[in-house]
């Protein structure tokens, strides 16, 4: 049966389109909620409605109004979807943070995102107030979720569970143009970059995902990465509400019961960062290595023909029945796992597709309303990001002789700009087109390959955008001449998106060796930073740095400068 | 009911031979990815060897942002 993909034309804002899914669905299965072997809840799309009308009416009684802010930390839960759809019902704007964020990180970003209201998890929000600084940070309401019972929670805070309110809150209506999202892109430690997505934004990026991925009902959707993650948002609540589908979270990733889940839900989607779709695979090349030689000879034979007869397009039922065990290892109705944020090896996408689980791995930036090219499967290409999504333009800027340029992209999915910083988003949105940042090139087919990135920052294979200037305030006072973290590959440009490390330059006030004691306290507060932000390796460097006027670092003159006169191999020790 | 002492200790125990790392090299405040050489996934791993050994129930999101052993230690004792 062919699934059509949604129309979104007639909705002005979130709010519109996922009430009208929200009525004409009622009855059918819209969240479920598990955590290891068990099922925490399991909501209609009925009751759902009803969760989040109570909590519209909580945040209504409090005094939020149209585009008010209100944040969201909260791993992923069925009450991170209820509080989102609140939020949008009363016309607001939502902040989804993330929290694998430290305390100490979320403070500057909901201040400057100036939230009226925070939706919260009790570790988190126990960890919030125990950060310095939470004092003077005025939140007029928290809603923490999940506190003991017995505990005395703050005037401004309220629990979750006791918004009972059974009147129907006030429906709030918001244009296409205005903001329905701020997304934080990066901005921890240094500036903040958060992004204004629109209502158009997202409901554009949602047709044209649909288009080529479709969600009906019946669907299942895995929801294990963060819903603040943009693609989860996405293909984890706005897609598969709109289109009527049902989405599983599960509160953990521990790998047995990922596996249940799988079996226990029949699983249609799932995404995964790329972190851990590698897992994925090494898991299951280490059960092919442990076949008896036989078996294994014949489940070679077994992928071969399967990977001859998906050559030009997936066909699920085919492959299910060439290698059922694979397919029943993911629950039999897996149709594709969706990845990205980070750059995929592509011998791992080839190892699934030749498995029969095609992996839609693309490309895309928050700053673009979520993803810009995907693979569209017909046919796979293992080697590149895909194609533009349609209504997406891309084009590459500064090309060199082997045509590869920076890559930017139009369309209605790019972001209006950053919040309150204009000089920033002039910087980034240039007649129109987002400078993306990426070193890229389109082959003869429209297919986009990524070489590399013009910006100095990394993404991990957890799919964390790390930006230098955002870790470099941890190193504040240590004592040397003056430092600066850079992205290893910024300096030494090299054509790869993968194994991306941070190192720090370090300008010593004596000598051409840090001392011990030095060393020491870069290594102790390199641990104070989340492991996925540390640095890896450091640089002695025996100039002033260049500067600009107003004494900021001019850090491409400096790159440019150790470039000539140091070789990566020779001067980067491991910190 | 162990004390925090010892269940540190039988932490760092069964993370050594978990990873097959000598015992001697792990300390209470030390940076169990950085000493393990170890990924957030690899951790799944030992938080569910550690639930085995305990017999408590460590719940993912409740052990966002601990990276040391002793807060690690903490985290289970609470739960003991």
């Amino acid at each position: 049966m062919k699934h059509s993909a949604p129309d979104l034309s007639p909705y002005q804002c979130l709010g519109e389109a996922l009430g009208e899914a929200l009525d004409k669905r009622q009855t059918q299965v819209a969240l479920i909620e598990a955590d290891r072997e068990r099922e925490n809840c399991r909501l209609t799309y009925s009751d759902f409605k009803r969760s989040a009308l109570t909590i519209a009416h909580a945040l209504q009684r409090a005094g939020f109004q149209e585009a008010d802010r209100a944040a969201i930390i909260m791993a992923n839960q069925s009450k991170w979807l209820i509080a989102a759809y609140a939020v949008f019902y009363c016309g607001g704007i939502l902040v989804p943070v993330d929290y694998k964020l430290t305390a100490s990180e979320h403070l500057p970003l909901l201040a400057h995102a100036k939230v009226k209201v925070l939706i919260v998890e009790y570790p988190l929000w126990r960890a919030l107030t125990q950060v310095a600084g939470f004092k003077e940070f005025v939140v007029p309401t928290a809603i923490v979720t999940e506190a003991p019972k017995n505990l005395d929670l703050s005037a401004a805070a309220w629990r979750w569970e006791e918004c009972r309110d059974r009147e129907e809150p006030c429906f709030v209506p918001r244009r296409r143009q205005d903001i329905a999202c701020i997304v934080y892109s990066s901005g921890t430690g240094g500036r903040p970059k958060g992004c204004l997505l629109t209502h158009e934004n997202y409901l554009e990026q949602c047709e044209a995902l649909m288009a080529w991925y479709r969600f009906w009902p019946g669907v299942r959707y895995l929801s294990i990465l963060p819903t603040n993650h943009a693609i989860d948002f996405m293909v984890g609540f706005i897609g598969p509400f709109v289109c009527g589908a049902t989405v599983v979270h599960l509160r953990t990733l521990r790998p047995e019961y990922l596996q249940e889940a799988f079996s226990r839900y029949k699983i249609t989607y799932v995404s995964v960062v790329p972190m851990v779709l590698k897992a994925l695979e090494s898991g299951l090349r280490a059960r092919f290595k442990a076949l008896p030689k036989a078996r294994r000879w014949w489940l070679d034979r077994l992928i071969s023909i399967n990977r001859r007869l998906t050559r030009n397009k997936p066909h699920p039922a085919l492959s299910r029945r060439l290698l059922p065990q694979i397919h029943q290892a993911f629950g039999g109705e897996l149709l594709a796992i969706i990845t990205g944020g980070a750059f995929v090896e592509p011998s791992t996408l080839q190892f699934f597709y030749d498995l029969g689980i095609p992996v839609a791995n693309g490309y895309g930036l928050t700053e673009a309303g979520t993803a810009i090219t995907v693979n569209d499967l017909r046919p796979f290409r293992a080697d590149t990001v895909g194609k533009p999504l349609p209504g997406v333009e891309i084009k590459l800027v500064n090309c060199d002789a082997e045509g590869v340029g920076q890559v930017a992209t139009r369309s209605k999915m790019v972001m209006a700009g950053y919040l309150d910083d204009p000089e920033l988003t002039a910087e980034t949105l240039v007649d129109g087109w987002l400078m993306t940042g990426d070193l890229g090139r389109i082959d003869g087919t429209g297919h986009l390959q990524l070489f590399g990135r013009v910006k100095n920052m990394i993404v991990t294979d957890g799919g964390k955008n790390i930006y230098p200037e955002d870790v470099e305030s941890v190193f504040n006072g240590i004592p040397v001449k003056e430092y600066c973290v850079f992205a290893v590959n910024f300096v030494w440009k090299r054509r790869t998106l993968l194994g991306e490390q941070l190192m720090m330059v370090l300008h010593l006030e004596s000598g051409d060796e840090p001392a011990a004691a030095l060393l020491s306290e870069l290594q102790a507060r390199n641990r104070k930073l989340p492991d996925f932000k540390r640095l890896n390796a450091y640089m002695v460097w025996d100039e002033d740095f260049p500067r600009t006027a107003s004494m900021k670092i001019k850090r491409g003159v400096l790159a440019e400068r150790i470039v000539s006169r140091c070789e990566r191999e020779v001067v980067l020790r491991d910190l | 009911m162990l004390t925090l002492d010892q269940t540190l200790q039988q932490l760092m125990l069964l993370a050594s031979e978990h990873f097959k790392v000598p015992a001697s090299q792990l300390k209470p405040d030390d940076d169990f990815f950085k000493t393990l050489g170890i990924n957030s996934l690899q951790t799944l791993d030992l938080l569910t060897r550690l639930e085995s050994h305990f017999n408590v129930e460590l719940p993912d999101y409740e052990l966002q942002g601990v990276s040391d052993f002793r807060t690690l230690a903490e985290r289970i004792q609470s739960r003991l």
